[in-house]
C-alpha cells in the first residue's frame, strides 16, 4: 500500500521535502504489509535534499526528458498530419498484432507465471534453486539473441517447429511467434512479483479455511486469490507494459511482413531509418499512450483491491 | 463429544515431538494442554483438528476413528494464536466463511442471522463492515472465535489464544471465553505456556514436557500435589533447597519435613515462595535480606542464606523490612522430591 505522502510532513524538516514511511516503487506498492502509518518521523539518514535532488535531476534527466523530446517531435505535426500517420492502414494492422499478442502472451504469462511462482514457493524439489535462477534468464538475456534462439526452435526445420508443422501449427513468422517471444521476455514480471507475496502468505489462513470446510477449489478461488490479486495485477501491468515495447526478441521470429506480422515498435524504427522523425514519433507516442493507461488502470485496480489495508 | 487419544505420536524428521500420549477429555470439558515450548503441546491440539497426521496411535471423537479424517471434515473449530482472519474480508464476511463454503446449502438470509447472532455473542455488534486491519487485537480474537463458533463445532480447539494481547486483555478475554464455554457446552481444549492462564480458565489441566503428559488433574491437584519437580518449578516460583532424606523425613539445616514416599539420600526441596515465613529471631534458616521489591499485592524479599542460596519469599504489605537486615525463615509447606 502506498502512502499517499501529503501528511506525513515532519516539522522540522523543510516542507518540500515529505519524509514518505514507506520506500515507493512497485516492489512495495502491492505489498500486504500492514505499516500504512502516516506518523511524521524524522529523516534517520542525513542528506535527504541532497539525495531527493540527485535522484529527481536523474528521473528528469533520464525519464522525463526523452518522454518529452518525443512528445515534443510527435507534436511537431499538424493534427491532420498525426492523425493520417497514427491511423494509416499500417499502423493500425501493427497495432492489432502487438496489442492482441501481447494479451495472449500476458494471459499465457498470467496461468503459467502464477504456477511457477506457486510450484517455486510451496514444494521443495531437487533443482528447486537452479529453476528459480533461469526465471530470470529473460531477464539478463540480450533478447536478441533470445529472438534468435527462439528462431532457431520454432523455424520449420527447427526442433519444436518441425514437430508442430506435423500437426499444421506454424509458429515461426506468424503472430503466434510474436506472442511467444513476448511471453518469453516478460515472464519473470509475473513470477517475480506473486512470489514474495505467496511467501508471505500466512499458512493459517489456508488451515482456518480447511477447519471451516473450504474445500481447496474454493479456498484457493475465495482466500489465496484475492489475496494475490494486486501481485498478479502489478505482474500483468508490466508483464503487458514490457510485451508492447518489446522489439529484440521479435523482430527475428516474426517475419515483419506488414499489415501481417509487423509490431508498432518495428514500424516506429522504420519510420526512424527512413529519417521521419515526426512519424515515428507519432507512433510511438500511441504506445506510451497505451502503456500509460495500462499503468493507471491497474494502480487504480490494485488500490481497489487492497481497500482491506486502509484503517479507520 | 468425548475426545480420546490412544498413544499418538508425532515425528517431525528426525525429532520425536509427542511420545505415545494417551488422553481423555469429557463432553462438556474445557481442559488445558499446558508446557514450555517444545513441550509438544501445540502438535497434540493440531492432531485432534486433524492438522497434522499423527505417525502412530488413534484419535476418537465419541465412538468414531477420527485418525484418518481430514481437518475440513472432522468438524473442529479452530482458534489460532494470530487470528489468521482473513484480511480482504470484512468481520461479518469472514464470520460466515464456513457457512459460505459448507456443502449444507445456506441462504444469504440465513447465514446473515447466523452471523448478527455471532456478533452478538461475541459482543461485537455493529463491527460486521469492519475489516480485520481496523479493529483491536482483542476484537480480532473474538472474531475469530466467533468464525469458529460459525459451523457449529463438536469440538473447539484455541492454540495459545490470548498470547498475542496484552496483560489486561487476555485477563478479560479468557473470563470471557469461560463465560461462552459455559453457555453452549462445548467440549474444548486449548494449549498454552501460561500457568496462570490454564489454572484460571480450565477444568482440567494437563501438563506436558518433553513431548509425554507429566501430570494431569484439576488446577487444585496440580497445584497441591505437584508430581515432580519439573511441575513444581513450572507452575510457580519455587525455591530449591538440597537436603537429604532418611526414612521419610529430609533434613534441612536442622529442620525435618515430611516426605513420604521418597527414598533415601539427595532430595530437592521446594518451597513456594508464600510458604516461608520471615522473622527476625527465634528458629529456622538464617539469612540475610538482600532486596525488596514492592508489588501491589504484597512484598517480595530476596534473601541469602547462610548456605548461600539465593531465595525469595512473599510476606504481607504491612510487613517492615529493609535490605542486610539479618532473620530467619521459617519453612510452612515444602515439597520433596528425590533429586
Amino acid at each position: 500500500m502506498r502512502v499517499r505522502a501529503s501528511t506525513s510532513f515532519s516539522a522540522s524538516v523543510d516542507p518540500i521535502i515529505r519524509w514518505r514511511t514507506e520506500p515507493a516503487g512497485p516492489a512495495r506498492r502491492f505489498s500486504l504489509r500492514r505499516d500504512v502509518s502516516t506518523v511524521a518521523r524524522k529523516p534517520v539518514i542525513p542528506g535527504l535534499k541532497l539525495s531527493l535532488g540527485v535522484t529527481l535531476f536523474y528521473v528528469g534527466l533520464i525519464i522525463a526528458l526523452p518522454i518529452g523530446a518525443l512528445i515534443f517531435k510527435a507534436a511537431s505535426l499538424g493534427p491532420a498530419d498525426y492523425w493520417s500517420i497514427v491511423s494509416s492502414p499500417r499502423a493500425v494492422a501493427s497495432y492489432r498484432v502487438t496489442v492482441l499478442a501481447a494479451l495472449g502472451a500476458t494471459f499465457f504469462n498470467l496461468f503459467f507465471g502464477l504456477a511457477l511462482a506457486w510450484v517455486l514457493v510451496r514444494y521443495d524439489f531437487p533443482g528447486r534453486r537452479i529453476v528459480d535462477a533461469i526465471v530470470d534468464l529473460p531477464f539478463a538475456l540480450p533478447t536478441a539473441v533470445a529472438g534468435i534462439a527462439l528462431t532457431a526452435l520454432f523455424a520449420p526445420n527447427g526442433w519444436f517447429g518441425s514437430i508442430l508443422m506435423d500437426w499444421g501449427i506454424r509458429v515461426a513468422y506468424t503472430p503466434l511467434g510474436i506472442m511467444i517471444a513476448m511471453s518469453f521476455t516478460s515472464l519473470p514480471f509475473i513470477v517475480r512479483t506473486v512470489q514474495p507475496v505467496l511467501e508471505d502468505l500466512d499458512p493459517a489462513l489456508e488451515e482456518a479455511a480447511q477447519s471451516l470446510g473450504g474445500s481447496d477449489a474454493s479456498i484457493f478461488a475465495k482466500v489465496i486469490l484475492p489475496l494475490l490479486a494486486p501481485a498478479l495485477m502489478a505482474g500483468v501491468s508490466l508483464s503487458f507494459a514490457r510485451s508492447l515495447g518489446e522489439f529484440g526478441a521479435i523482430i527475428f521470429i516474426a517475419g515483419n511482413q506488414p499489415m501481417q506480422t509487423e509490431i508498432t515498435a518495428l514500424l516506429a524504427y522504420i519510420r526512424l531509418e527512413e529519417f521521419n522523425y515526426p512519424a515515428a514519433a507519432a507512433i510511438a507516442s500511441v504506445l506510451l499512450f497505451t502503456a500509460f493507461v495500462m499503468l493507471a488502470v491497474t494502480n487504480a485496480a490494485q488500490a481497489w483491491a487492497l481497500r482491506y489495508t486502509r484503517r479507520g | 463429544m468425548k475426545i480420546v487419544l490412544d498413544q499418538v505420536e508425532k515425528t517431525f524428521d528426525s525429532f520425536r515431538a509427542v511420545h505415545g500420549v494417551s488422553l481423555e477429555i469429557g463432553s462438556g470439558e474445557l481442559v488445558a494442554l499446558l508446557g514450555p515450548s517444545g513441550s509438544g503441546k501445540t502438535t497434540i491440539l493440531r492432531m485432534v483438528a486433524g492438522l497434522e497426521y499423527t505417525d502412530g496411535g488413534q484419535i476418537f471423537f465419541g465412538d468414531q476413528d477420527a485418525t484418518d479424517i481430514p481437518v475440513r471434515d472432522r468438524g473442529v473449530g479452530f482458534v489460532f494464536q494470530h487470528y489468521a482472519l482473513f484480511p480482504h474480508m470484512t468481520v461479518a464476511e469472514n464470520i460466515g466463511f464456513g457457512m459460505k463454503v459448507s456443502k449444507v446449502r445456506r441462504s444469504k438470509a440465513e447465514i446473515a442471522t447466523r452471523v448478527r447472532e455471532l456478533l452478538s455473542l461475541v459482543q461485537l455488534e455493529g463491527l460486521g463492515d469492519r475489516f480485520p486491519l481496523q479493529i483491536s487485537g482483542g476484537q480480532r480474537q473474538r472474531v475469530a472465535l466467533a468464525r469458529a463458533l460459525a459451523v457449529d463445532p463438536k469440538v473447539l480447539l484455541l492454540d495459545e489464544p490470548f498470547g498475542a494481547l496484552d496483560a489486561n486483555v487476555r485477563r478479560d478475554l479468557r473470563r470471557w471465553l469461560r463465560e461462552i464455554h459455559d453457555e453452549l457446552g462445548i467440549t474444548t481444549l486449548f494449549v498454552t505456556h501460561d500457568q496462570e492462564e490454564a489454572l484460571d480458565l480450565a477444568d482440567r489441566v494437563v501438563i506436558l514436557d518433553k513431548g509425554r503428559i507429566v501430570q494431569e488433574g484439576t488446577p487444585q491437584e496440580v497445584c497441591r500435589a505437584p508430581g515432580s519437580a519439573f511441575v513444581m518449578r513450572f507452575l510457580g516460583d519455587a525455591n530449591r533447597f538440597d537436603a537429604d532424606v532418611k526414612q521419610g523425613e529430609a533434613e534441612l539445616a536442622g529442620l525435618r519435613l515430611p516426605a513420604p514416599g521418597v527414598p533415601d539420600g539427595k532430595a530437592q526441596v521446594f518451597v513456594r515462595p508464600a510458604d516461608l515465613d520471615w522473622a527476625q529471631q527465634g528458629e529456622g534458616l538464617p539469612a540475610r535480606i538482600l532486596r525488596v521489591i514492592d508489588r501491589p499485592e504484597k512484598r517480595r524479599i530476596l534473601a541469602l542464606t547462610e548456605r548461600d542460596e539465593t531465595v525469595e519469599l512473599d510476606v504481607d504489605v504491612d510487613t517492615v523490612v529493609s535490605p542486610k537486615e539479618q532473620g530467619f525463615l521459617r519453612i510452612r509447606r515444602a515439597s520433596v522430591f528425590a533429586a
